[in-house]
């Protein structure tokens, strides 16, 4: 982790009463590199994805995204900085369409050349289609990629995918890894919670392990796939 | 310090049923979601149900206490939960509200019905006649005594449910988490089903109570128990035990205040305005206050789904049913006596108030139980304002109303749900206690608004205000349409939808609620603005809002043509409470009735009517038959071959029984068609021949007549066209429990699953 990080964690703690959810946690992002997030459930992912977007505030601890502390500012004046995320439960505005859902994150962003941006959004994630469709109406693996070019509407700096790959078949989570290899080689930071470990070791470059609120692991696939309490971890072998 | 003391007792003793009836309010939120609007409704027909066992059938008291707490309440709590409430998850929470409203209405009228307000009932419900004792020097009513004796026996009670019983474990675990109880092998709706006759039976407690102090009458038993809400919100909806707290500051403030306002120090006015509305005020003041004091609501990851749908209208869709309204409108005005007519009229203003919540409810998930109140104000402004009612004071009037409401609502944004909900109330409350009753408002009662002044035209008779309504009607539509097509409506659904996906793609949820208000009270000032006439602070009371938040949600608060329908069934309502006497206890439990069956059909009826003629898209030559149709009885009329009852009713039986079934009249084999066809003739036979005018003397039975009609024929056509039952929106889950698998939904499934061959 360097200190010109995308994104900085550092020792976010998140209590729910007398139950330590995260445990001062320390993790970055980089842009143009795919993270991944992983660890047993329970292990506060998802808690630390609320803290990093400022839907969850922490209990102690810092988030600095591109050298400024953000620990403390407004959900939608995070995302205006660049800050763009997925649902684990799905979130799509189920009433609207799914030109509309990527339509409203575009306008949120923008005014110029809307229709234009969600066309090429459609495309990009494969949704052209289904762009009539109301997005409540779609399996679970569409209204993931809903959720995602949404997210991709708002012209993020980071991205973070909490859990896209379940409720995906196997043809679905390839081309998965593929959009997310091409997001990064663009440019952009993605963060990615997933328990497809087939997908996580090929796509990312780095790979942080959280167990019951602690980091337990951090390096390339490789390191930590060779981690000995990553195997106790997932495996429970002592 | 004598005085204090008795003070003291009285504001005690009041505090007391405040806390048997938050007690029960809070029970039943907690398990199951519900803030039942209707709680003190329910105590209201227990008092008088103890009345009837008791004084009228000289039952000896105890045994009526027992029937009534423990037999009759419980098993009422039980029917409510099992026919009304259980359908109601996975709905908005206007939705969720408005079906308390109209068990509200129901049970409002019910009473009306059974023990009419005339009739005289010698209320004598005090316990122990009224007696007193002797404590430290201080008389006190032995009712007084009981009153507050059973408030600790409450208390103590619900303490041990709680944490001592299997039942009352299972009870707080479903406030935690509904499906993992389930998971556990509890049943929630079992338990619901038990909150829900303790809640009752709580109700009836306090309501006996209360009836014991005040009168058995049906307004203050109702609205006094209103006061409570400020006690279980006080409890943040959960905590028992600040409740009661909440509950004992309510009844001693009220109390201190009865003592002491009449003392020189004691202000009397502020700022030139008269505080003699502060007493009925104080609960509603420490409600605004305790939903203010509140934590900012945290965006909750996981939202529900909700059943209703939103489509997008189409401009030639409104532009057509525009054009259509007011063509309508114009057509049949010269028909109307003028008591129609001003009915009529009365239907169109309560249309543009249901208008305002569409945009505000309906689109952007906020409930509002405060419409009349910007009507309200929007009048006081036309009729303050300089110009004598011309375009620009009316402009004027819309955007002060509009700021108005925008500030009102900061504070109140940081909240959502039924909090947001409930801070509308007090809102409304206030504002009729403390802006309305205020010389500087409504001086003497009622003040005339001025008739719009529009250059060319003369807005002069009722028949041209009427047609004056339906076109602003029309405006506002579409105006709502244009929200709903723009970058602000996508947002508001967004809001709705998904506030916490909104939020983490950029969106400032609090600007976006405060152009929803802005908007809303915008639109609701029109209604009130374009009153041209006189009006009074009573036609824009919270009481009243009520209904017109249940009827727009009955008639679908998401579309604009949900809202005509609302405002008309409003209008449709007085018509039959004010032309036939003999069908006016019909016409009180009428909206209840209705609204009660939302659980089924959350959308509301515009969306169904609308989806009954999804069938005709695309079929040009079924719609220009449907056309000529109703041209040909048009002519019918206008040739005076029939009567303009009979033209009204053959005229609706044809768009709202025939038009719909076409297609499938068509489509069908030669039998059913045949079977159909004469259906559907005998009826529009019947509407046209029978000269209604003459034959049914009132209004309100034609209008009866009208519905039975459509409700005979349209849907017996409909059943014998019916090869299959029709597929439900339902979940695909249920499909095949309950019922075997149609052919459809067989194609249905295997396109879904891609097996199809």
């Amino acid at each position: 982790m360097t200190s010109d990080s995308l994104l900085r964690v550092e020792e976010i703690s998140v209590r729910f009463g007398g139950v330590v959810a995260v445990d001062r946690v320390s993790l970055g992002a980089e842009a143009g590199r795919v993270t991944g997030l992983i660890g047993p459930n329970g292990a506060g992912k998802t808690t630390l994805f609320n803290v990093i977007t400022g839907v969850q505030v922490p209990t102690s601890g810092q988030v600095v995204f591109e050298g400024s502390d953000v620990t403390r500012l407004a959900v939608h004046r995070r995302a205006r900085r660049g800050l763009a995320r997925t649902f684990q439960r799905l979130e799509v505005f189920a009433s609207l369409s799914v030109r509309d859902n990527i339509r409203v994150a575009t306008e949120l962003t923008t005014i110029v050349d809307v229709g234009r941006r969600v066309d090429d959004l459609l495309e990009r994630v494969g949704l052209v289609d289904v762009a009539e469709r109301t997005a409540g109406d779609l399996p679970t693996g569409l209204a993931r990629l809903v959720e995602i070019a949404r997210a991709l509407a708002t012209e993020p700096r980071l991205l973070l995918l909490d859990e896209p790959a379940s409720g995906l078949d196997e043809q679905e989570t390839r081309l998965l890894g593929d959009l997310l290899r091409s997001l990064a080689d663009d440019g952009l930071g993605v963060l990615v919670v997933e328990h497809d470990m087939d997908l996580v070791m090929k796509v990312c470059d780095a790979i942080h392990v959280l167990d019951l609120g602690q980091l337990i692991a951090s390096g390339t696939p490789a390191e930590v796939q060779a981690d000995r309490r990553v195997l106790e971890a997932y495996l429970g072998v002592a | 310090m004598q005085e204090l003391l008795t003070f003291t007792i009285i504001g005690l003793s009041t505090g007391a049923i405040y806390a048997v009836v938050a007690s029960g309010l809070v029970v039943t939120y907690t398990t199951s979601g519900i803030f039942n609007l209707a709680h003190g409704a329910t105590g209201m027909l227990a008092a008088f149900t103890y009345w009837q066992l008791r004084f009228d059938w000289d039952l000896p008291a105890p045994l009526a206490l027992f029937l009534t707490l423990f037999v009759l309440c419980p098993l009422f709590g039980i029917l409510t939960e099992r026919f009304v409430m259980r359908g109601l998850q996975g709905t908005t929470e206007v939705v969720r509200l408005s079906v308390t409203v109209a068990l509200f209405a129901f049970m409002i009228g019910l009473a009306n019905w059974i023990w009419p307000s005339d009739s005289s009932r010698e209320a004598f419900l005090r316990f122990y006649e009224g007696n007193t004792v002797s404590i430290g020097g201080i008389n006190v009513s032995w009712h007084k005594l009981i009153t507050f004796g059973c408030a600790v026996l409450v208390a103590i009670l619900l303490r041990l449910l709680m944490y001592r019983t299997r039942m009352g474990v299972a009870m707080r675990a479903v406030v935690d988490d509904r499906s993992l109880v389930e998971l556990n092998g509890a049943r929630p709706n079992r338990i619901a089903m038990f909150a829900w006759a303790i809640s009752a039976s709580l109700a009836g407690l306090a309501g006996i109570l209360l009836a014991g102090e005040q009168q058995l009458n049906i307004e203050p038993l109702v609205l006094l128990v209103i006061n409570a809400y400020a006690a279980a919100i006080f409890g943040r909806l959960r905590n028992l035990p600040l409740t009661f707290v909440g509950a004992a500051v309510l009844g001693l403030l009220d109390a201190y205040y009865l003592a002491y306002s009449n003392d020189s120090w004691f202000p009397q006015s502020f700022l030139g305005f008269s505080l003699s509305g502060i007493r009925a005020s104080i609960p509603t003041i420490i409600l605004f206050v305790a939903l203010l004091a509140r934590p900012q609501t945290r965006l909750r990851v996981g939202a529900t789904r909700f059943r209703e749908e939103n489509r997008v209208p189409s401009w030639s869709t409104s532009l057509l049913g525009a054009v259509v309204l007011i063509a309508v409108t114009v057509a049949i005005s010269g028909m109307l006596t003028r008591s129609n007519t001003l009915l009529l009229l009365n239907g169109f203003t309560m249309a543009i108030v249901a208008l305002s919540l569409v945009p505000l409810t309906g689109y952007a998930g906020q409930t509002s139980l405060a419409p009349l109140t910007f009507a309200g104000l929007g009048a006081i402004a036309m009729a303050k304002l300089p110009g004598g009612g011309n375009l620009l004071s009316l402009v004027v009037a819309v955007v002060i109303v509009a700021i108005v409401g925008a500030i009102v609502a900061l504070p109140a944004l940081r909240l959502s749900g039924i909090y947001l909900a409930l801070s509308t109330a007090a809102f409304a409350v206030l504002v009729s206690k403390l802006v309305f009753n205020q010389k500087q408002t409504f001086q003497t009662g009622n003040i005339s608004v001025p008739t719009l002044d529009l250059p060319f035209v003369e807005i002069d008779t009722p028949r041209a205000r009427l047609i004056l309504a339906s076109v602003a009607f029309s405006v506002l539509g579409l105006l709502v349409v244009a929200v709903r097509r723009s970058r602000l409506g996508r947002r508001l659904i967004a809001l709705k939808d998904s506030p916490v996906a909104a939020a983490t793609l950029g969106m400032n949820l609090t600007s976006t609620k405060l152009a929803a208000f802005a908007l809303s009270a915008g639109i609701g000032a029109c209604a009130g603005a374009l009153a041209g006439d006189k009006v009074s602070p009573q036609q824009y009371e919270f009481t009243q809002s009520l209904p017109v938040v249940l009827l727009t949600v009955v008639g679908g608060v998401g579309t604009v043509g949900g809202a005509f329908f609302g405002g008309i069934l409003l209008g449709g309502n007085s018509v039959l409470a004010s032309v036939v006497p003999s069908m006016s206890n019909i016409s009180k439990i009428l909206p209840g009735t209705i609204g009660i069956t939302l659980g089924r059909n959350p959308s509301g009826a515009a969306v169904q009517t609308a989806d009954s003629f999804r069938p005709l898209a695309q079929r040009w030559g079924i719609i220009g038959f449907a056309v000529l149709g109703a041209v040909g009885v048009w002519a019918l009329a206008a040739l005076d071959v029939v009567s303009h009852w009979s033209f009204f009713l053959t005229g609706v039986l044809w768009v709202l029984a025939v038009t719909p079934n076409l297609p499938a009249i068509v489509d069908a084999a030669p039998g059913r068609r045949l079977a159909a066809v004469s259906i559907l003739a005998v009826g529009l036979v019947a509407a046209a021949a029978i000269d209604w005018g003459t034959a049914l003397d009132a209004t309100g039975q034609r209008l009866i007549a009208l519905v039975a009609m459509v409700a005979i024929f349209g849907v017996g056509a409909q059943r014998v066209l019916e090869r299959a039952p029709r597929v439900h929106r339902a979940s695909p889950d249920a499909i095949g429990l309950d019922r075997s698998f149609t052919r459809e939904e067989i194609e249905i499934t295997e396109r879904a699953l891609r097996v199809a061959p």
